[in-house]
């Protein structure tokens, strides 16, 4: 167990490194001119310059990037070009409301595309099964500003039960706040559902295939107890792992959905540098998401391995 | 369903012929694989004949009354620019049945390629590329892609495309991968490489005809996301830009609108979602079938 945490996390820091380089490779190799891809085409060559010297740009890629790197490691992620603050101070608040979305959208999601899987396992190959799946993948493959402009429409215009923005008014408790996050986490339920249910209903057929299912029933076990003992107490752990690299693209993959619903989260923030050619500030911002991610897949993968015993008392592999 | 078509490892061309027919025969015996071919091909046909489809012109501005709700004459209504909605929604299906495909392919293309040297030549190449492939993965297809297309400077048809098929490259590289790793253990590779043949040579015309079943199922998945993709991005104006009668043109540029100018937005983001379950129900027919 302790090996396969080393070698985990050592990947995992490796990856992070090339990360670090690959967003910033992209960031600055690509335009050939930061300050004319800032400025635009219109702007005097002299500003171009002068932009070009703040921002360090006009230096030899390979020192910029040794210099940002080094920042990175003191907790240094730039300073942000429209707002003229770090880049951090506006990051912290706005992943803590993309967790805060994830956290709702997770509550909602979780239970009902477990449940669905297992319905859909249990009646594997029937019309409930068939409908369930296809649903499923037809809802998950859906963008997701499509789905929420439908609900938008539905429970916030047609019917007004639900507030159409997912900003809560400031200092608002936190029932207020769920209630206006309720629409975003309905968008992400819908759209989730298809990828959690469909590997929770894998796991179950399998586990239903099995010998020691059989073996359950065989010795006259009752069939909730089967399900209960034998059937998901396998079919659940990779559920788990899927669930958790989730929340790698509830954090930061949902630049749709927060514009849609004006949410100050990481996507939107991510959004709004892009659209104001703010690269420092998206450069931190799509960072920060990586991290968030690669963060969460190592969770994952040790919870997975925690929870079966094949990797948690095998080999490294 | 019962009969398979089972691929042999060396079919020759009678029985390889028979085992596409056999495709063929249970794609078309799915429901849902014909209803999603059926709108498939609706949509595909409004993009190359427009003019037969769309009654008024979708892109000049204030032919008739603005923002009128849907009725008899428009059954979807008009927009702020006074133009007939059912006409864009129908002559709207071009730009993303041009992008979609064309991404998809040239990261099919790449990713192919990538997944057969990786693969086959495994070693350092395969740890450096694979290492890069896990940190390309950490971002959102659409954190990379709006990462992309600001510091290019400039967004549209050209770059969205070239920009989704490279981020597609390693995603579908690794599926390539795994697959090929599994090819190389067998035989006639073994075989091939005591012939003296190049790698070039065993690793193009000796594996990738053996995955390529792998391929065309990697294709139509991934179409999906394309389309999922092309349509995210240009609801955030960072795709096709306006007056392009685009759907996701159209909802981006009406959406703040929605209240009460709901009919500007609703129709394109059903013909959407319709796009999307149709390419789903067939991709979703084609994986069931080759992965048998």
């Amino acid at each position: 167990m302790i090996r396969f945490l080393l070698k985990r996390l050592g990947l995992a820091l490796v990856t992070l490194v090339l990360l670090s380089a690959i967003v910033f490779g992209i960031s600055t190799i690509l335009p050939g001119n930061v300050g004319r891809a800032v400025l635009g085409p219109f702007a005097t060559q002299e500003s171009v310059d002068a932009l070009n010297e703040e921002l360090g740009t006009d230096r030899p890629v390979l020192t910029q990037y040794a210099e940002w790197a080094g920042g990175l490691l003191r907790g240094d992620l730039g300073v942000s070009l429209t707002k003229q603050v770090p880049a951090w101070d506006l990051l912290s608040p706005a992943l803590v409301n993309s967790f805060k979305l994830a956290l709702v959208a997770f509550l909602i999601c979780v239970p009902l595309s477990i449940l669905g899987g297992v319905i859909a396992g249990l009646r594997y190959g029937r019309l409930t099964d068939k409908s369930l799946t296809i649903a499923g993948i037809s809802l998950a493959a859906m963008p997701e500003f499509v789905t929420g402009i439908v609900l938008i429409l539905v429970f916030g215009i047609w019917f007004r039960w639900l507030p159409v923005t997912a900003q809560a008014e400031e200092g608002a408790n936190a029932l207020t706040q769920a209630k206006y996050l309720l629409l975003p986490a309905l968008t992400l339920t819908l759209v989730l559902f298809g990828y959690i249910a469909r590997i929770t209903r894998a796991g179950v057929i399998e586990a239903l295939e099995s010998d020691y299912t059989r073996t359950a029933y065989l010795k006259g076990l009752p069939s909730n107890v089967v399900v209960r003992r034998h059937v998901l107490r396998n079919a659940l752990p990779p559920t788990i792992a899927v669930v958790a690299v989730q929340v790698g693209y509830l954090v930061g993959g949902l630049v749709a959905v927060e514009l849609l619903f004006n949410y100050q989260g990481i996507g939107l923030l991510v959004y709004e540098a892009a659209r104001q050619k703010d690269l420092p500030l998206l450069t931190a911002g799509v960072l920060v998401i990586g991290v968030v991610y690669l963060v969460v897949t190592l969770i994952a993968d040790i919870l997975y391995a925690a929870l079966n015993p094949r990797i948690r008392l095998g080999s490294a592999e | 369903m019962s009969v398979a078509a089972s691929p042999a490892p060396a079919p020759t061309g009678g029985e390889a012929r028979a085992a596409r027919t056999e495709r063929l025969r249970l794609l078309l015996r799915a429901p849902t694989v014909v209803g999603g071919v059926l709108v498939l091909a609706f949509w595909v046909f409004c993009a190359v004949f427009p003019g037969l489809v769309a009654r008024h012109d979708p892109i000049f501005d204030n032919q008739f009354p603005t923002s009128l709700p849907p009725e008899w004459a428009f059954p979807f209504g008009t927009d702020t620019n006074g133009r007939d909605i059912l006409s864009r929604v129908l002559a709207g299906s071009r730009s993303i049945l041009v992008i979609a495909p064309a991404a998809t392919l040239i990261g099919t293309v790449l990713g192919t390629t990538l997944g057969l040297v990786t693969g086959y030549f495994r070693g350092v190449v395969d740890d450096g590329v694979s290492r890069l492939v896990d940190a390309v993965l950490a971002l959102p297809l659409i954190v990379t892609a709006i990462l992309i297309v600001t510091a290019v400077g400039s967004s549209g048809r050209w770059v969205v495309t070239l920009t989704i098929g490279l981020i597609f490259a390693p995603i579908i590289s690794r599926t390539v991968r795994a697959a090929v790793l599994a090819e190389t253990e067998l035989d006639y590779v073994e075989a091939a490489r005591l012939r003296g043949e190049r790698g070039g040579y065993i690793m193009f015309s000796e594996i990738l005809p053996n995955v390529f079943p792998l391929v065309v199922v990697e294709f139509t998945v991934r179409l999906g996301y394309a389309i999922f993709a092309v349509a995210s991005l240009t609801f955030i104006g960072f795709g096709v830009p306006p007056p392009s009668p685009d759907w996701a043109a159209q909802i981006n540029q009406y959406w703040t609108l929605i209240d009460p100018y709901w009919w500007m937005t609703l129709f394109p983001a059903l013909a959407i979602a319709s796009l999307v379950i149709a390419a789903n129900l067939v991709s979703d027919g084609v994986r069931e079938v080759y992965e048998r």
